[in-house]
């Protein structure tokens, strides 16, 4: 069974086509990276599935339940999403804590307010969540008190809280400096080691590489290639993905001579 | 005078009690996406912002008299609060759009993913985040009606400013004015004081 089925994606802003008749599958514990250039399409393809873009054709079903059809070439939406928002859950590149709540509070208020649970029982597992997180003294602070890191942390626990069956990261540590992005990178991490089911779209190709069940390369609206990460980062036989990985490399490799302490 | 002393915080609290949620309902029809709704509501920010209070308050209390020949009621209290609330209503909606409009689209989209209704985004997750950052320019307005209410002598309603204007007429003296300015100035301080209580109380997180 596929967790998240998307068949035929296309989506235009305007006269630009950012999708173009995309397909992706998610299984049932798979982790999944997509990758690419800026302006590839791989934010709007997550956006997307989340509802947070609508697209103009294609189909999109969430646990072999159709949210969006295609009826004459025009998408249809499902008059209530509700049921499919349920099923997924998105970490944003920034965060988008509710400023006005703690941590507590940001965690729990959509679990008691939205799926109306027990009370008692939200406290508890948020507590358990956030201690898993290593942010079990932050439960009253406010997310400005916060570093990027642990912010980020809060919003993958707020995301956890509904229990999703899938979890969407949108370049969950582009708005991070390296040493945070550390941090977040390990708790993803860890979370893939409990086989969740995730989608991830990242810049960091060695997570990408070490995490993946599967690494999807898109370039202009299309998916290029996919496959395993040995497949895909070591065993490319695509043009474009190889200039990609390429360029991005001996960009890191600059990166490194650069920060390199000197002679 | 103190009697226009009640007259005068008459018309400032009931002001404050209609134009506040009013000018919600103004900026929330400006920002409707039905064109008629949006239409209106600029017409009317427009006209209300874009002529004279002294006006307004003449055309309302005296309007239905020449439209209508409705006699003019005794009590002015009433047209004097309907033309203070709507001229407040019009400022308070542009205020409160600004607000609305300076939080971050991430707000919405995240509640949206939470499952949030759409009523619930904006009760529980934008409103708290706008009070907060309009505040300040509320209490700006809030201070000019203070000020403001001394216009209602122009429909003769006899609040502070008409008893101070009649006493000093009778005596040939400008005691009273002065009598008045403190008490306007009094009112205002009490008013900034109250205000900054509130913004403290509301920072307890930065945005």
């Amino acid at each position: 069974m596929s967790v998240l089925s998307m068949t035929g994606i296309r989506k235009a802003f305007g006269d630009h086509t950012v999708l173009k008749d995309i397909s992706l599958h998610v299984d049932k514990r798979e982790v999944v990276s997509i990758i690419g250039p800026s302006g590839s399409g791989k934010s709007t393809l997550l956006r997307c599935a989340a509802f947070l873009e609508t697209i103009d054709s294609g189909e999109i079903a969430y646990m072999d339940r159709p949210a969006v059809r295609t009826v004459n070439g025009k998408a249809v939406y499902e008059k209530d999403l509700k049921p499919f928002r349920r099923d997924f859950g998105l970490v944003f590149q920034n965060f988008n804590l509710f400023p006005h709540y703690s941590v507590m509070k940001n965690v729990t208020d959509a679990p008691l307010r939205v799926q109306k649970r027990d009370k008692q029982e939200v406290r508890a597992e948020a507590e358990k969540l956030l201690e898993k997180m290593g942010l079990s003294d932050k439960a009253d602070a406010y997310p400005c008190e916060l570093s990027g890191g642990q912010q980020q942390r809060v919003s993958i626990v707020r995301a956890l809280m509904m229990n999703p069956e899938i979890l969407f990261f949108d370049e969950p540590t582009s708005a991070l400096d390296p040493e945070l992005t550390g941090e977040v990178l390990k708790v993803i991490k860890q979370l893939a080691d409990e086989k969740m089911t995730m989608v991830i779209v990242t810049h960091e190709m060695a997570f990408a590489h070490s995490i993946s069940d599967r690494v999807i390369f898109m370039d202009c609206g299309v998916i290029v290639e996919q496959g395993t990460p040995r497949e895909l980062f070591e065993g490319t036989r695509k043009e474009r993905t190889r200039q990609f990985l390429q360029n991005y490399n001996q960009a890191m490799g600059v990166r490194e001579q650069d920060s390199a302490p000197e002679a | 005078m103190a009697s226009g002393l009640g007259e005068t915080c008459a018309i400032f609290f009931l002001t404050l009690i209609f134009a506040i949620p009013l000018g919600m309902v103004v900026a929330l029809m400006r920002r409707s996406r039905f064109k008629v709704l949006s239409l209106i509501s600029g017409f009317f920010i427009s006209v209300l912002r874009g002529t004279p209070l002294m006006l307004q308050l003449l055309a309302v209390t005296y309007g239905p008299y020449y439209i209508f020949g409705v006699s003019v009621s005794r009590n002015k209290l009433i047209p004097v609060v309907i033309a203070f609330s709507i001229n407040y209503a019009a400022y308070f909606a542009e205020i409160y759009r600004s607000g609305i409009e300076s939080i971050p689209i991430g707000q919405y989209e995240a509640s949206q993913v939470l499952g949030y209704t759409k009523l619930q985004t904006f009760m529980k997750i934008i409103l708290p985040q706008v009070i907060r950052r309009i505040l300040p320019s509320m209490t700006n307005e809030i201070v000019t009606l203070v000020k403001d209410t001394s216009m209602a002598f122009t429909v003769s309603y006899v609040e502070i400013f008409t008893l101070a204007k009649q006493i000093a007429n009778s005596q040939t003296s400008f005691m009273p004015f002065i009598v008045a300015g403190v008490f306007y100035y009094v009112f205002n301080f009490i008013v900034s004081f109250v205000m900054r209580r509130v913004e403290k109380a509301m920072n307890y997180y930065t945005l």
